[in-house]
């Protein structure tokens, strides 16, 4: 029988790849972006995973909100990467440092 | 059974996982992020979170990530600038990475978690897990629906005012010029003489 | 009834509003405020009649002497209310004082008629100085009659900074004049002086008594005489002491006692109507009058009533003396207003409410006749205020003339006139004090024996040499002398009527009748009118004690020395040339507070603005809190590289560190 700790071993696997992928990706502002999208994929398995074996229906309600949010925030994103590109010409992360202090 | 398919998708969950941080191509590694969340539809489908899983595919598969293909494809990226220090990089990532995993595996794994733990629940449901889900989120998270759905009405909003790119050609008003309007900028008081009654 | 008090407050403010705030015209602007204070002349004379006459009370259907219109706000055990209190004292306020000012608002519109004319350059006083001038005047009699009225402290206060503000309006109404901001603001400081001293009184009063009205504090005046309160460390004085020495302060700086009385000549930068009204009949009483409304607290305190005697004292003859030597028209009548001020303080030391109140009253009526007699003068010489420069004016201005001798005899206390009666009574109640032995007294009593002679020196030194003697002005000046119209002179005759009258009609009432019954409290040994032998009796009395013969002595000095050898006072001048000095000096009062207080308040600020502001304050805190907050920030900057992969490598490092803190516990 397959145990909780299974499924969330999987998504802390999938969390910590992608924290590697931010690390070893941290150039290219798309990557990263979906990187972020693997990220909210672990944590929805994780809900769903106590969901399912809480037998409280809460956790995918909360799956549900996070995947709408989720679908804004890379609407958003992308928007905001294709302006960026469309001005600078460029989507290195290094180039984006007008921000400094 | 069952034991197989989830390991079968969790592997190829975590290879599409580990292809899509390494892969040099951008669209290579959107395809693989797709596959990563068909797998994880797969792994919900054995959660009994059958609505979930479709919207899954349905949603991120079939619209977020066919965004970012297009924007992928879009720009014109330089993808070797972009690939610089990925070797320098991939010590400190791999152990960053290994080492929240191990700290993560700490809290996750069996001691807390296992079968003695948790037990699998009673599967025989009577509603179908759509059902389910409708009843609570028309009812109990009605307002947080409602504003989900507010939330992606501005994103689509802030998404195409932030990338409209054609000329303003459409007649709009300026608030800030009207209200810096003065009178004799725009309004000539011409002084004409009567006409004399003859 | 209570309506009937309400009308006469609010109207005068109705018409003050009215005439102030909506651009009307001249002709409107006087009517509304003339009727406004008519109004309150007949209504205060309807509550005279049944308080005073009728012996009725006038609130509550008959049952209270005071009424409480409205709580103005309570916090904690201190209720602050707005209401009246009319007895006795507090009617025959009223009527005097709405009688002066009305009158002085009929003979404002001659006096002011011109003044638009005066006062065209640009930003001059303006076109509506005229409305703004009546609308002044009008609420200085509302404010006045909010303090006359009041039933409580606070209302007193109120009444006596609202009547100080407009003083300072009108003081400063032709502000162009660089003298006039001068003087305005001199009074302003000084009476604030005096304010201070009376604030901490009135909370003094709130402290121990725990209440602010009247009739609360009287009732536990007793108990509570016999406290003693630390000053300074180590000086300890009778609780009542203080605050009757702490209010009198306040009354010093309004009714212009010395040493603050140095406002007072000054004011006469403000045109001629207010001088009358305000700087002689009617504000500077408030402080007379608010001490007897006190007289309860201050007969407890015979250290006070010796202090108030002195200054009193103080002021009646060495004020009568700077009177002697101006050339200002005006300024002869204000020092003659100081001196009289004096004297009616002497009365309130020697515990002669009454006898105060009565010459209040009788001073209302004769010194604001002889203002407007000046401005009437003025008037007539096209602003020229120069004594030396006038002369023989009897033959122009008859009215003036007849109606000005009538107020000098009434200052001097001719007998049979008002200032006699007051004046005498005055007289008769120091020397009960001397007698009596008070510390002070015999100090006070040959004071005012001598301003006796002073006032009528230089009454009629004023006199002889405005109206008789050589014509000294210009032949351009000569040739357009003439009477002033009858809104100037109808209230000329209207005060003379009472300067001359009101002494005999009031004399048994006020001093020896029970006319204030509890208004006004006198300890039974401090009592000095007790045994009354009818008018005659008391002229025949008046006659036979030196006063009299001293004012004739005045008078016949005055003759000799400006209309007989009149080459006299110049020689004495340069004779006593160092006194002269020191008189024209004023002592040297002026000069002495602008080196000390106003040069020292200028140091002292320039100390702080060079130590403290800049400094401490801009240079320590303002500066170099911005200073360090640069500094840090320059070093914290460093952190804030702009780098998306920086940040986000902090946070995952966070996120590690709180893992591992999570496992480990």
């Amino acid at each position: 029988m397959l145990a909780l700790s299974d499924f969330l071993i999987v998504g802390a696997v999938l969390f910590c790849l992608s924290i590697a992928g931010i690390f070893l990706n941290r150039k290219n502002i798309i990557i990263l972006l979906m990187c972020i999208e693997l990220m909210l994929l672990a944590v929805n398995m994780n809900f769903i995973a106590f969901s399912h074996f809480s037998g409280d229906i809460a956790g995918q309600v909360f799956v549900f909100f996070i995947l709408t949010v989720a679908a804004a925030e890379a609407a958003i994103g992308l928007a905001i990467l294709v302006v960026l590109f469309r001005n600078k010409h460029t989507i290195n992360v290094e180039d984006i440092n007008s921000m400094k202090g | 059974m069952i034991k197989l398919i989830f390991y079968l998708f969790a592997g190829i969950l975590i290879f599409a996982g580990t292809r899509v941080i390494t892969v040099k191509n951008p669209v290579h590694a959107a395809m693989f992020l797709v596959l990563s969340f068909f797998s994880s539809a797969a792994i919900w489908l054995l959660l009994e979170a059958e609505f979930l899983a479709m919207t899954l595919v349905l949603v991120y598969v079939g619209a977020v990530m066919v965004l970012f293909l297009f924007v992928v494809m879009m720009l014109d990226i330089n993808l070797t600038v972009l690939r610089e220090g990925f070797a320098r990089y991939f010590p400190v990532g791999a152990l960053v990475g290994s080492l929240i995993l191990i700290e993560m595996l700490l809290l996750v794994g069996p001691n807390y978690f296992g079968l003695d733990k948790f037990q699998v629940p009673d599967t025989a449901s009577t509603v179908p897990n759509t059902v389910a889900l409708g009843r609570v989120l028309y009812t109990e998270y009605l307002y947080a629906f409602e504003i989900a759905a507010v939330i992606l009405l501005v994103a689509m909003v802030a998404a195409i005012a932030l990338t409209m790119r054609s000329k303003r050609q459409n007649k709009y008003q300026d608030p800030a010029r009207q209200v810096e309007v003065s009178a004799h900028d725009r309004l000539k008081v011409l002084k004409m003489p009567a006409e004399k009654a003859q | 009834m209570e309506s009937i008090a309400l009308i006469i407050v609010l109207a005068p403010l109705a018409g003050a509003i009215l005439a102030g705030l909506f651009s009307v015209s001249r002709k409107v602007a006087h009517r509304i405020t003339i009727t406004g204070v008519g109004l309150s002349f007949i209504l205060s004379l309807v509550v005279f009649k049944q308080v005073v006459l009728d012996g009725l009370l006038p609130f509550a259907d008959g049952t209270a002497k005071e009424v409480t219109l409205y709580t103005w706000l309570s916090s904690g055990n201190s209720i602050f209310e707005i209401g009246f209190l009319i007895d006795s004292l507090t009617a025959i306020m009223m009527v005097t004082v709405t009688f002066v000012s009305w009158m002085v608002h009929i003979y404002t519109i001659g006096y002011m008629a011109d003044d638009e004319h005066n006062w065209s350059g640009p930003g001059g006083a303006g076109k509506n100085s005229y409305q703004r001038f009546f609308s002044y005047i009008s609420l200085f009699t509302f404010s006045m009659l909010m303090l006359v009225m009041a039933n409580n402290f606070l209302q007193l206060f109120f009444g006596w900074e609202a009547v100080g503000l407009v003083s300072y309006l009108l003081i400063g109404f032709w502000f162009q004049r660089e003298t006039a901001v001068y003087a305005n603001l001199k009074a302003f400081l000084v009476n604030r002086v005096g304010d201070f001293g009376f604030l901490l009184g009135i909370a003094a009063v709130l402290m121990y008594f725990n209440s602010l009205n009247y009739a609360d504090v009287f009732a536990n005046a007793n108990n509570l005489a016999g406290i003693s309160i630390q000053v300074f460390p180590g000086v300890e004085w009778s609780l009542m002491t203080v605050i009757c020495i702490l209010l009198f302060i306040g009354a010093m700086g309004k009714s212009a006692q010395f040493p603050l009385h140095v406002w007072l000549p000054d004011s006469m930068e403000g045109p001629t109507p207010i001088s009358a009204l305000i700087h002689a009949a009617t504000m500077v009483t408030a402080g007379i009058f608010m001490v007897a409304r006190m007289s309860p607290l201050y007969e407890l305190s015979t250290t006070a009533l010796s202090f108030v005697l002195v200054i009193g004292a103080i002021t009646a003859l060495f004020m009568g003396f700077l009177g002697l030597v101006q050339n200002d028209i005006k300024r002869v009548v204000a020092y003659s207003t100081l001196s009289q001020l004096g004297y009616m303080t002497v009365a309130l030391g020697a515990s002669a409410y009454n006898a105060a109140i009565f010459h209040l009253m009788t001073h209302a009526f004769f010194k604001a006749l002889l203002f407007l007699g000046a401005g009437s003068v003025i008037i007539a010489m096209h602003h020229e205020q120069d004594m030396r420069k006038m002369g023989g004016l009897k033959k122009y201005l008859p009215i003036t003339y007849w109606t000005a001798l009538i107020g000098s005899l009434a200052l001097i206390g001719f007998p049979g006139f008002s200032g006699f009666f007051s004046k005498d009574a005055i007289i008769e109640a120091v020397h009960f004090a001397y007698e009596a032995d008070r510390p002070g007294a015999m100090f006070a009593y040959y004071s005012v024996v001598i301003g006796v002679f002073i006032t009528a020196l230089y009454s009629f030194r004023m006199f002889f040499l405005t109206f008789h003697g050589q014509e000294r002005m210009d032949e351009h000046t000569r040739s357009h002398l003439h009477e002033p119209p009858k809104v100037v002179t109808l209230p000329l005759i209207l005060l003379a009527i009472p300067s001359v009258l009101v002494g005999v009609i009031a004399l048994q009432a006020l001093l020896y009748g029970n006319f204030f019954g509890d208004a006004i409290y006198i300890a039974k040994e401090h009592q000095v009118f007790t045994d009354y032998h009818g008018i005659l009796g008391f002229v025949l009395h008046g006659l036979m004690q030196p006063p009299v013969y001293l004012a004739a002595a005045g008078v016949f000095t005055a003759y000799m020395l400006y209309m007989k050898w009149t080459d006299i006072p110049a020689r004495i001048q340069h004779r006593f040339s160092m006194l002269h000095r020191i008189l024209m000096d004023k002592y040297g009062f002026d000069r002495f507070n602008d080196w000390f207080f106003a040069g020292g308040a200028r140091q002292t600020g320039n100390l702080f603005s060079s130590i403290g502001d800049k400094t401490i304050i801009d240079g320590f805190f303002v500066n170099g809190s911005a200073h360090l907050v640069n500094r840090i920030s320059g070093i914290l900057r460093q952190l804030q590289t702009g780098l998306l992969y920086q940040y986000a490598f902090a946070m995952i490092i966070g996120l590690l560190l709180l893992l591992g803190w999570f496992v480990h516990f």
